[in-house]
């Protein structure tokens, strides 16, 4: 096969792999958005407890890798819960900016909380050993970590999809979605439909962080490093809740990613960015965004 | 918010704006306490330097976020811009500091002028992403070009001449205090006079509602991309002051972390009200200062705490919260009159 064939589907497969990895974190984000209007921009909080839920799983219980990973889905998902009743709900109605600062605040806290917990420098870290070697079919060579990425990933899209728009609490969702007031009528009740499905978004948002620290890295910095990813995923993908959107985002973004590491390696993050602001300057509601 | 007046005629509206503009018992007050602190307190003037540029910058901040109601989180690209073109001057052999501080201005003013064909287009959450997306920009630029900017060491072998050719900028920081102080309060009254003229007036029916100003015939666009502007420019000076006063430009005074620090300045002093950020910068630097002391790892978290309670239980952090409490004061005392 010719090489830069090769080298092109190798990108296409690791991007999409990390895609896959970016929109498990913050599709949770998307649709808190879509659902109450909040700008959690501590959504990376979450995702960096579930990180740190597996690493001190492995070192100081034995877990394997795999088995952590529900483990961080709940326990973020739990932490989530408490965070959303204290101090989230109080915020609903305030002004974005209000909202955006007191997730600021969070993320002060966060950081130097799991400074003060589990150090400030990066964590150390090992995938176990059948996920790090490269798995051969015929002439193309893949990740099994990236392979793993794209199979959690799509199961997880898969049954996001399904939920949305197969099931009773999915249209539940839908509805509060689309006109919270309307769906009050009808008698959802849709403070514990929207306690349910922050939940679910941040114990996805854990479950990502726990994946993706092989791709990532974790370290108590991570709400901030990160917070511009999920910036991209719901502006991008438009910010009305639409998962659509935050899919279509998340693979561009990974795409991109892969691509400016592959093809021009000393451009570093730029590529993202200048990306990101293209979009934003054609589309500035978002690619699936309402005018 | 004093409510806008119906205006009977042009006198009535001009007279209005006069008392806006009229000086208040505590501002000069306020301006001979930074005068006292080179007095009474030697040994931290270079606290009160950065204090007082800290200030300026969350004075450019409030500028769009308090008048004209646009959230960014991007504003330390025009602090780093002007920081890093007083600082390039004085490396390329232009070491004059009022001309830096000129030039770096303008420098600031012209980026915020290309940023603010995008800035006037996007709202909400596509706003912070846009406003963070030119600050990393930036930032990943100003890392790559080592060979220009030092990249992650930062610029370093900045000398300036003494200002005016009689002062030096003297290791205690003297001067640089004193300089820092004139130019900070010469930008404030320059921003002092902006607020509180109808194009500020317009800036704030912009915050209020900014579906209603245009069927009013006021160009929001066109108010915010000059007030864009503006903001820039004076962050743009602020970096400069910094590059001069400490002889040094470092790779994260374009960096994130100070666009986010310079926001929670703004909201612990309040915004909207010209002097939230010189109490927000001074509480907030003050707090560091003795916080690092301490414990230099954790101290973001008292920072992260102080934002989440100025939030939750305050109208507009601390000048707010002063407000309030002297019109419960003057209630208390006009509810139950004096025996």
């Amino acid at each position: 096969m010719f090489p830069i064939f090769q080298g092109f589907v190798q990108v296409l497969f690791d991007g999409v792999a990390f895609g896959m990895l970016l929109f498990v974190m913050s599709v949770g984000l998307a649709i808190t958005l879509g659902l109450m209007r909040f700008a959690n921009l501590a959504h990376g909080s979450f995702a960096m407890l579930g990180g740190f839920t597996t690493t001190t799983l492995m070192k100081h219980a034995g877990w394997p890798f795999l088995a952590t990973l529900p483990v961080a889905f709940v326990i973020v998902a739990l932490v989530s819960v408490v965070l959303e009743r204290f101090l989230y709900r109080r915020m609903y109605r305030a002004k974005e900016l209000d909202q955006v600062l007191l997730t600021v605040g969070i993320i002060y806290m966060s950081i130097a909380g799991a400074a003060y917990v589990w150090g400030p420098e990066p964590q150390a870290f090992a995938l176990p050993d059948y996920l790090t070697t490269y798995q051969q079919v015929g002439w193309f060579s893949f990740s099994r970590y990236g392979a793993l990425l794209l199979a959690i990933g799509t199961i997880l899209t898969l049954a996001i999809f399904f939920g949305l728009e197969r099931t009773r609490f999915g249209a539940m969702i839908r509805a509060a979605v689309d006109d919270r007031r309307v769906a009050l009528g009808v008698g959802i009740n849709v403070n514990l439909v929207f306690t349910i499905t922050f939940a679910i978004g941040s114990g996805l948002a854990g479950l990502g962080g726990a994946l993706g620290i092989n791709a990532l890295g974790l370290d108590p910095s991570f709400p901030i490093e990160y917070l511009v990813f999920f910036l991209i995923v719901v502006s991008i993908g438009g910010t009305a809740g639409s998962v659509k959107g935050a899919l279509a985002a998340s693979l561009l973004l990974g795409l991109c990613d892969e691509a400016g590491k592959y093809y021009v390696p000393q451009t570093g993050a730029f590529i993202i960015y200048v990306v990101m602001l293209l979009v934003m300057l054609w589309r500035p509601n978002g690619l699936y965004g309402r005018a | 918010m004093t409510a806008i007046p119906e205006t009977k005629s042009r006198i009535g509206s001009i007279d209005w704006f006069r008392a806006q503009a009229r000086w208040r018992w505590y501002e000069p007050v306020f301006w001979l306490g930074a005068v006292a602190w080179y007095f009474l307190l030697p040994t931290y003037l270079p606290l009160g330097t950065q204090i007082l540029v800290a200030a300026l910058f969350a004075l450019s901040l409030d500028l769009i976020l308090g008048y004209g109601g646009i959230v960014s989180l991007g504003q330390s690209t025009f602090f780093g811009v002007g920081a890093y073109t007083a600082g390039l001057l004085a490396t390329h052999g232009w070491h004059e500091p009022l001309s830096c501080l000129l030039a770096a201005s303008a420098a600031a003013a012209l980026a915020g002028w290309i940023c603010s064909f995008v800035i006037v287009r996007v709202q909400g959450i596509a706003l912070l992403l846009v406003t963070l997306g030119i600050n990393l920009v930036l930032y990943e630029a100003a890392n790559k070009a080592y060979t220009i900017t030092g990249g992650a060491d930062g610029l370093q072998g900045i000398e300036f001449s003494p200002l005016l050719g009689i002062f030096h900028f003297d290791i205690y920081g003297r001067a640089a205090y004193i300089y820092t102080l004139i130019v900070v309060f010469l930008a404030f009254l320059v921003a002092r006079r902006i607020v509180h003229s109808p194009f500020g007036l317009a800036l704030k029916g912009m915050r209020e509602n900014w579906k209603r100003m245009p069927t009013l015939g006021a160009g929001l666009r066109r108010h915010g991309t000059l007030i864009f502007v503006l903001s820039a420019t004076i962050a743009g000076l602020s970096g400069a002051l910094l590059a001069e006063s400490v002889q040094f430009v470092a790779l994260d005074s374009l960096g994130v972390q100070r666009s986010v620090d310079v926001l929670t300045m703004l909201i612990v002093g309040g915004t909207g009200v010209l002097y939230g950020s010189f109490v927000g910068a001074t509480v907030y630097m003050v707090f560091r200062d003795q916080l690092s002391d301490l414990n230099p790892a954790y101290w973001y978290f008292w920072i992260g705490l102080m934002l989440v309670l100025v939030v939750l239980f305050t109208r507009n952090g601390i000048v707010g919260a002063l407000e309030d409490l002297s019109a419960w004061i003057e209630k208390k005392r006009r509810g139950a009159p004096s025996s």
